[in-house]
């Protein structure tokens, strides 16, 4: 199987079909006769004629081309690549919800517009927020949401401000949402212990800064111990205090972002709240405020009236709208399966095992891998293979071994203030045999590292392609398929 | 909880083995007096039976069109969705699977992303498409950017009226950071204003925006824009439906430099909106401008054909506050309907679905219009959706047709007051003649 | 290291200036290359375009990473190395000859007084300058 190496362009047969669609019913099908030459497309599009079971075989096929979190533990760093329930997909499935026009009256949505409702109260209640939007698409739409919304603010109180702070272990979303916004973005240092430079912070924080924007946990699996400082610090300067939530699952019941100070967070529903991650989307990026914030909500906002539920669009201070319509919906009825299978207590649990999974894999690994910034973690923990590569081996060479070994890889080179990082999630949904599975493989290869390099060079062996050379793709980009002579 | 695996007994070895004597130890970093020292409020865990009871119910109150005849459009549309598309993209390798960072093991992915880039330049007429974006509004936000960093900082776009107002919002979103203007062309009988067009683009324009088929269904003249456009030095971006493309001449012949569109006709359920299919396609000599993730073939050291993420340095992870966008998680699985229900559609497949819509869509209004007092609002050409005047509040008519189990179309009044007094009607291949008669029984009934 | 050629001036953002009456070739270090890996693109800005000392002019990038390009004096452009455009890895390859970059008509040579030797540019390194 693993030898399949077609595009479905190299599988077409002229005259085969894969489609079922009914004879014309209506009189007058003659396009020639309702429109114009011009508007007629004058030959078809290279587009593959194959078969339903072509297509089916092709597709299954190329599944198996990947490790996904049902198949392969994927301690992917940063993402939460925890289970994503069953129930959930057949939730969003039901027709109730997939086959639902978004501009159906609200009369006639009500279960959706209730749904909505409930799970924006919910995520205010998780994060200790006054109000959230359910529109955004992604986190890092969420990310621009909140920025334009603290920009709106204190446009609304007169302060053009110019500068937004972001540390340097930053995930990329963040300086670039925020630049997108019209702010120049100020890089602050990490100190040594992993978290925000009090003295850097002190340095740049001025009227001139419309808000700092940080990761809690942060990107190196770390709880920054001072937030509350860091917080007063900001307000005390006018400044807004925003929390990229992609790391939310550590928190779940234990703390919240309104308790620690933040104005703004968005939430990672393909993160926290198991939606899947679909190869890369679609995710759901639901962006939560404080009060003051909450009349720049972006338009439309879901309300309740007593006459039922409601989309509303008076909003006169509103940033606006992020996309077309509501929200990424079928990801808002997956991450509501979810909170009501899990309730409070389930939530909170899922907090405590993705601790105590990621401070396990820790202290196994501890003694084979340089820890720059010793823990206790959160829920995840970022190793540097900065000793390995004294032996030749880098952070990608320990990622490609793993493959061969049955692992998906963590992130690596992230975040950027480690050397050859090695970052590592394991989620609440692995058990301790996955783990320690997990960390035989690991210690495997650290002792190859001394013992066999060559073995790692090598890998991997068993996947279907071998390492691809990427200078090549990038050199001289073929972005799509051409027929042969074509 | 059935998705925990540890036991109480592991936990506690777990525990012993870190060093630490409860879970407590591990939080001390977080400040005691930040702590919640409650559970969070929210309803109890539900057992799956009753949960699924519950969210049956809540399904219960909305008008989906499996109950419903749907006539609605708008930018969300009830067609044909091959059995097979579901299940395909449930197979937990494409599904569970994230961005593919690591290739070799990813492989199954990036040959998708590499087929559905593929399938959108042919339709779309350009050379490259990239790996998706989040939806058609914000995909057209995107290129509204990419065009004013292309022109080297040109600070007006010019949008025609006839675009989606929705969209017109989002981009006017998308513009407030880097201070764009943003210029409203009005529409002659329901397509641009090409003499307004002409007076409107200058040497500050960074693009000019249409959309074709319009937000009315019409057909523009999209080559005499981009005429315009290019004299002005502009980039042509036209917003697209690419369900019509089969059928349509695609936006790349006629003088577009990006195509956006919204794929989500392409075997994406509609979903109450979202997630939907933001398409993305430009020429190969804008391509490092572009937003989003990018897949391209290259071969692996034994020299097999193999697939990768490249030109990534335009994106966030790497270039950060100089991104081309702040981009991230796309919309992959989308995109993966999209190739499915492309490839089974195939060459012939997405004609033969323009050429039903096109002609119901004509039948449906030749009847409707056959009721006194009901016209059509515009003398363009249209494709599958076009707008009724009514001689009765659009509003009430819709209320009385959903009572007959029939979704009749949007009213216009909240987009555009001076359109109060009509109906925005979609008519997909899916619709039957006699489900279009019965709808031009009640519409009848209704406006007596 | 040592592969720096002394009649080069360089700065501390690793490009150098070969001035040659009142035009100066400019391209980026051996050591630049070395750091940024295999490069598969570099942009460039048109002849006829005004730069000023430090001001970047353009960027480099390789698979993973993308560096600014700085001129090391004012001038205008006055040639650009179109070659690059197919073959990026000239900058790798042979980063003080046919990788060169472009060429500066000179506005203030005394400019050239602000460079780093390349004694001063390897001791910069060797202190760990990047």
């Amino acid at each position: 199987m693993s030898g399949y190496d077609k595009l479905i362009f190299e599988l077409s047969s002229p005259g085969r079909i894969g489609y079922s669609l009914p004879a014309p019913d209506v009189p007058n099908a003659d396009p020639k006769e309702l429109l114009a030459a011009k508007h007629l497309r004058a030959s078809p599009p290279e587009l593959p004629e194959v078969s339903e079971f072509d297509v089916v075989r092709h597709y299954s096929r190329l599944s198996q081309l990947n490790y996904g979190v049902d198949t392969h533990f994927y301690p992917l760093g940063s993402c939460t690549m925890k289970y994503n329930p069953k129930l959930n997909e057949d939730m969003a499935r039901l027709g109730g919800f997939a086959r639902l026009h978004p501009l159906t009256p609200e009369t006639h949505s009500q279960g959706a517009l209730q749904l909505m409702w409930e799970l924006a109260r919910d995520l205010a209640e998780i994060a200790g927020m006054d109000a959230v939007s359910l529109q955004p698409a992604a986190g890092a739409q969420g990310e621009l949401a909140g920025v334009l919304m603290i920009r709106a603010y204190h446009l609304a109180r007169g302060e053009r401000r110019t500068k937004v702070l972001v540390p340097d272990s930053a995930h990329g979303t963040n300086p670039a949402s925020t630049a997108i916004a019209g702010y120049r973005v100020v890089q602050l240092k990490s100190d040594a212990e992993g978290g925000v430079d009090l003295t850097d912070l002190e340095r740049n924080l001025d009227e001139e800064v419309a808000a700092l924007m940080i990761t809690v946990p942060n990107t190196l699996g770390l709880f920054e111990p001072r937030i509350l400082e860091i917080s007063e610090m900001c307000h005390a300067k006018g400044a807004q205090l925003y929390m990229d939530g992609a790391n939310l699952n550590a928190i779940l019941g234990i703390t919240r972002p309104g308790d620690l100070g933040f104005d703004v967070c968005h939430f990672n529903l393909h993160k926290t709240f198991t939606t899947p991650h679909g190869g890369g989307g679609p995710g759901a990026g639901p962006v939560g405020v404080r009060a003051h914030l909450e009349p720049f909500l972006p338009t439309p906002v879901v309300t309740k009236t007593d006459d039922g539920y409601a989309l509303d669009w008076n909003r006169p201070q509103s940033i606006g709208k992020l996309q077309a319509f509501w929200g990424n919906f079928g990801m808002l009825v997956r991450a509501y399966t979810y909170i009501r299978t899990m309730g409070p207590d389930g939530l909170r649990a899922v907090a405590d095992n993705a601790i105590l999974n990621a401070n396990y894999l820790m202290k196994r690994l501890e003694p084979h891998y340089d820890l720059p910034h010793p823990g206790p973690c959160m829920h995840e923990c970022v190793f540097s293979a900065r000793r390995q590569k004294k032996l030749g081996i880098s952070a990608m060479d320990v990622a490609k071994r793993l493959l061969d070994l049955g692992f998906y890889a963590p992130s690596t080179y992230f975040p950027l203030v480690v050397e050859e990082a090695l970052m590592i999630e394991p989620t609440e949904t692995e058990s301790k045999e996955t783990l320690d599975a997990f960390c035989d493989a690991m210690i495997q290869i650290a002792r190859e590292a001394e013992s066999t390099p060559q073995v790692i060079h090598d890998a991997p062996v068993t996947t279907p392609v071998r390492r691809l050379d990427q200078t090549l793709a990038a050199r001289q980009p073929d972005l799509r398929w051409r027929p042969r002579g074509g | 909880m059935r998705y925990l695996p540890n036991t109480p007994a592991q936990q506690k070895e777990m525990l012993r083995s870190i060093g630490a004597s409860s879970l407590e130890d591990l939080l001390s970093p977080i400040p005691p007096k930040a702590r919640l020292r409650r559970p969070l409020n929210l309803a109890a865990a539900l057992a799956e039976g009753d949960l699924v009871r519950h969210m049956r119910a809540l399904t219960a109150l909305n008008a989906d069109s499996d109950q419903y005849t749907c006539f609605l459009g708008g930018g969300a549309y009830d067609h044909y969705i091959p059995s097979p598309i579901n299940h395909l993209i449930s197979r937990g390798e494409f599904f569970t699977a994230y961005t593919p960072y690591q290739p070799e093991a990813s492989q199954g992915t990036l040959r998708t992303i590499y087929e559905y880039q593929t399938m959108v330049a042919e339709l779309t007429g350009m050379d490259v498409a990239n790996a998706s974006l989040y939806d058609g509004a914000s995909s057209l936000a995107e290129a509204a950017l990419m065009a004013h960093s292309a022109t080297e900082g040109r600070e007006q776009i010019a949008i025609s009226r006839g675009v989606n107002p929705l969209y017109r919002q989002v981009v006017a979103t998308y513009v407030e950071g880097p201070n764009l203007r943003v210029k409203e062309v009005p529409l002659g009988d329901g397509t641009t204003d090409l003499a307004a067009l002409k007076k409107t683009v200058s040497g500050k324009t960074a693009a000019v925006i249409v959309q074709y088929p319009n937000f009315f269904g019409c057909l523009e003249d999209v080559q005499a824009a981009a005429d315009i456009c290019h004299e002005g030095g502009a980039l042509m971006i036209v917003a697209t439906d690419p369900v019509s493309l089969g059928l349509l001449t695609p936006p790349g012949a006629l003088g577009a430099d990006i195509v956006v569109g919204e794929g989500q006709g392409l075997g994406v359920p509609l979903s109450y909106g979202g997630p939907n299919l933001g398409v993305f396609a430009t020429r190969t000599d804008l391509v490092r401008r572009m937003p989003g993730r990018l897949v391209g073939a290259t071969v692996d050291r034994d020299g097999k054909r193999g697939f990768v993420l490249t030109l990534q340095t335009r994106e966030q992870h790497i270039r950060r506050e100089k991104a081309t966008s702040n981009i991230c998680t796309n919309v992959a699985l989308c995109a993966l309907m999209a190739t499915i229900h492309v490839a089974l559609l195939g060459k012939h497949g997405l004609r033969k679905v323009g050429e039903l819509a096109l002609a119901k869509a004509h039948y449906a209004a030749e009847a409707l219009t056959k009721i006194p007092g009901v016209r059509l609002r515009f003398g363009a050409p249209f494709f599958k959706e076009f707008a009724l005047q009514l001689p009765k509040s659009p509003e009430r008519v819709v209320k009385r047709l959903a009572k007959e189990k029939i979704l009749a179309g949007i009213p216009l009044k909240p987009f555009d007051r001076s359109l109060k007094d009509c109906l925005l009607v979609a008519v997909t291949e899916k619709r039957t003649r006699q489900e279009i008669d019965a709808f031009v029984q009640a519409l009848s009934q209704a406006v007596v | 290291m040592g592969n720096y050629p002394i009649d080069l001036k360089y700065t501390k953002e690793h490009e150098w200036a070969r001035v040659e009456g009142n035009r100066a070739r400019v391209g980026i270090t051996a050591y630049a290359q070395e750091q940024l890996g295999d490069v598969v693109f570099v942009e460039l800005p048109k002849v006829g375009i005004k730069v000023s000392q430090m001001q970047a002019f353009g960027v480099v990038e390789s698979v993973k990473a993308v560096s600014d390009l700085f001129a090391p004096l004012s001038g205008e452009v006055v040639e650009v190395n179109a070659e690059l455009v197919k073959k990026p890895e000239l900058v790798n390859q042979d980063p003080y000859g046919k990788g060169w970059m472009l060429v500066i008509q000179v506005s203030g040579p005394q400019e050239a007084n602000a460079l780093l030797t390349a004694q001063q540019y390897e001791e910069f390194l060797a202190k760990g300058g990047h």
